[in-house]
């Protein structure tokens, strides 16, 4: 069920108007089609897709798009651009000005994820020199409560909670006194999941909204949620006014197509992105990379990022020294793969580069493994062995394969492809120091 | 017989069902009333088409399922030179009812054996609160049930199950948080075995399809099962909330591949119910759904008919073409 990604889809469109450059306003059409289906495959709800092509139609046609001798990817940005611009442009922050204890109140249907996401906040406002308190207010679901309790454990951060037999409202209220007593500048409310159809406990929102008067309310959405994710964004924003968007599971395969939807009809931020189970896997919500997200065309920044964020600067220099003069060791090549993931999982980061997806990445998983291998192997090598590995002999090759749990020939391989790349790095080393003085070789890092 | 005389028969045979109805009838009000103003009085043209895909695009029917069946109708309609919206209404209805079939899939459970039902899905798709639901419909058809929380990951998840098993009065078998699911699975054999329980119904924790170390988690649960009890995995359900997209294709498709799905609880349907969702994955995987959470309470889940399905979704429309 692999979506292949917009522009591959209009590359396909247009190639066969290729050899004629331009094109005309009814092909312009078709290709816009194109764009409407790859929205609607992204679950950005319909009307939202009608307006939104029709804008870039006009766009479209204003600009010089049937001049362009590549209308395809005049096309890709156009629609990139003017998705990141509805998404709302740039990251957009928690409002944290005013009296304390500020009041952040985490509303949405079942299941969409907001004790975990009460707890990420919470996690995240305290790294930032922050004292929140979470309150627990979902009297409803089992075990809801007791969930935010382990929650506050795990992350060391107080919850208030007064079991299941005592209103909501009462028992936000009674938080906010209690933060005041114990010196915490945040709080929390997780409330219970609800139908934004179900009139009662709507209301129950209504009611806690008055009493604590919240700092920001903060809509839970589950970024998988197909059309109706705007009938629920517009009946929890005009009955409580949002203040923004709280979009989870993004490090799911979902295009996240709700993300537009939920922007458009209530014309509020998403702050922020949950994406994964861990307490910290909650990120700013950056809409230019939600845009590529949504038309499949990969998230480089995010890459490029993460890899900065993984990679130790000074030590990627001398990585490059070592690889220019050929000086690389198996025990560099150990770092590297540490570092690779640090950056999180291979599937992970090959979806972030633009034109891959689940079909092409067929082989990642056997890459994974056969990674996993080879830093076996190497940490089964004495540091002697890793520098020079021509000193490995028979019976050193015996022991490293029965301490890292392979075959004798499993450790064969790893050496001699570790020599054959040795030897390629030193001919392109010469050739790059000759292109240096020639400067004219097209030869780039093979890494 | 038209069929739309049909299903109303089958729609008041089958509709003891109130509840169905009750939970549906916010289904018919959004989606059909549409479908009904697309159908009625019209002439047939393009705008039209695109009209009725549009329709079934919005109830997240899926964009392939929704060109097929609007291309399927459109040829059926040239060939059979029907000039007029209302006459069409009828080959939409027998469209839709043979990509949903008309068999009722029940529950796969056998006499005098263990039945063991795995469920499984994304987080927060509703997994917990339907076993809940499950273990109270199958005690009151005559079944001893035995749980196990499989669920060792999410905060809580155990305590969750726990209080179902007690609502319901069965015991629940259960490690601490954090244990090895495939353990808690293991000993939940032994006691449903030893108990001689009819049906043991193991719950997992919540896993995005593409995480590939938790799907592999859930072929070794399998092994656990095929090992210790050889033939009584009856059933793998996934449960699926209705309020997704066209995700949930995937997630039907990657479970299906790695834990051999058998049927779909469809939860979540008393909210926004679109339940276009179910003809996409029948269509496209030929997964049925077997069971349906239209509620929060206790009694609220019940067998899936597509047959009273699909009449439901017709019958505002029946009711308007009789007026």
């Amino acid at each position: 069920m692999a979506f292949d990604g917009l522009s591959d889809k209009l590359q396909g469109v247009i190639k066969k108007l290729k050899g004629r450059g331009k094109i005309s306003e009814a092909e312009l059409k078709e290709v816009l089609r194109e764009v409407r289906i790859a929205l609607l495959e992204a679950d950005v709800n319909f009307k939202v897709v009608k307006d939104f092509v029709k804008n870039v139609n006009e766009k479209a046609l204003g600009q010089d798009v049937l001049e362009s001798l590549t209308p395809g990817q005049h096309i890709v940005k156009l629609v990139n651009d003017e998705l990141t611009s509805l998404m709302g442009g740039s990251v957009s922050k928690l409002d944290m000005s005013g009296r304390s204890p500020l009041v952040i109140m985490m509303v949405g249907l079942q299941g969409s994820g907001k004790t975990t996401s009460s707890g990420k906040l919470a996690n995240h406002l305290k790294k930032q020199g922050r004292r929140p308190l979470l309150v627990a207010c979902d009297v409803y679901r089992p075990a809801a409560v007791k969930q935010l309790e382990v929650l506050g454990k795990q992350l060391d951060l107080p919850v208030f909670s007064l079991g299941t037999e005592i209103s909501p409202v009462e028992i936000s209220e009674k938080a906010i006194a209690h933060a005041k007593e114990y010196g915490n500048d945040i709080v929390i409310i997780d409330t219970a999941g609800r139908l934004h159809i179900d009139e009662a406990l709507m209301d129950e929102l209504k009611n806690i909204k008055e009493k604590v008067s919240p700092k920001e309310i903060l809509l839970v959405v589950d970024s998988m949620t197909g059309q109706d994710a705007v009938n629920v964004a517009e009946n929890f924003n005009n009955l409580l006014d949002i203040s923004g968007v709280i979009l989870t599971k993004l490090d799911g395969d979902t295009r996240g197509g709700a993300a537009l939807s939920v922007k458009s009809v209530t014309g509020k931020p998403i702050k922020f992105a949950g994406m994964g189970e861990k307490m910290d896997a909650l990120e700013p919500f950056h809409p230019d990379r939600m845009a590529s997200r949504i038309l499949g065309m990969g998230d480089m920044l995010t890459l490029i990022e993460k890899a900065q964020t993984s990679f130790d600067q000074e030590k990627a220099k001398e990585m490059e020294k070592k690889m220019m003069k050929a000086e690389f060791t198996l025990e560099d090549f150990l770092y590297q793969m540490e570092q690779m993931k640090n950056m999180g999982p291979l599937d992970q980061m090959m979806e972030m580069i633009p034109g891959m997806n689940k079909a092409k990445m067929g082989d990642m998983q056997l890459n994974e493994k056969e990674m996993a291998k080879t830093q076996a192997i190497i940490r089964s090598m004495t540091p002697g062995e890793r520098r020079n590995p021509s000193i490995i002999n028979g019976s050193r090759r015996k022991r490293i394969a029965s301490g890292s749990g392979t075959r004798v020939q499993d450790i064969n391989k790893l050496i001699k492809q570790f020599s054959d790349a040795q030897k390629m790095m030193k001919q392109l080393s010469g050739q790059m120091s000759k292109a240096k003085k020639g400067g004219k070789s097209k030869i780039k890092f093979p890494f | 017989m038209g069929i739309f005389d049909k299903l109303k028969q089958t729609l008041k045979s089958s509709f003891g069902n109130e509840k169905l109805e009750e939970s549906l009838s916010k289904t018919r009000r959004g989606f059909i009333d549409k479908v009904v103003d697309v159908f009625t009085g019209r002439e047939i043209d393009d705008d039209f088409y695109d009209e009725l895909e549009e329709l079934l695009i919005q109830g997240d029917v899926g964009v392939n399922t929704s060109i097929n069946l609007v291309e399927n109708i459109r040829k059926r309609a040239d060939k059979e030179r029907i000039k007029t919206s209302d006459e069409l209404k009828e080959i939409f209805a027998s469209e839709i009812a043979e990509l949903m079939g008309t068999e009722k899939t029940m529950l796969n459970l056998k006499e005098n054996q263990l039945n063991i039902i795995l469920v499984v899905g994304v987080n927060g798709a509703g997994k917990t609160t339907s076993i809940g639901k499950l273990t109270y419909k199958l005690k009151n058809e005559g079944k001893r049930v035995l749980l196990a929380a499989g669920d060792t990951f999410r905060a809580a998840a155990i305590d969750q199950l726990k209080i179902w098993g007690d609502r319901n009065g069965v015991d629940v078998v259960a490690h601490q948080e954090g244990a090895d699911p495939g353990a808690v699975v293991y000993d939940g054999i032994q006691a449903a075995l030893a108990r001689k329980s009819d049906v043991l119904i193991v719950d997992t924790a919540g896993r995005l399809q593409n995480k590939v170390n938790l799907m592999e988690e859930l072929k070794k649960i399998k092994r656990i099962i095929d090992r210790e009890a050889e033939g009584s995995l009856s059933e793998v359900l996934l449960v699926l909330d209705a309020t997704t997209g066209q995700n949930a294709l995937t997630q039907a498709k990657l479970f299906k591949d790695t834990a051999d799905v058998t049927g779909v609880i469809l939860s979540k349907l008393d909210g926004t119910a679109k339940g276009g969702i179910v003809i996409g994955i029948k269509s496209e995987l030929g997964l049925p759904v077997k069971l349906i959470g239209t509620g929060e309470k206790i009694e609220d889940m019940q067998d899936f008919n597509p047959e009273s399905f699909v009449g439901a979704l017709f019958s505002g429309m029946e009711d308007e073409t009789n007026e």
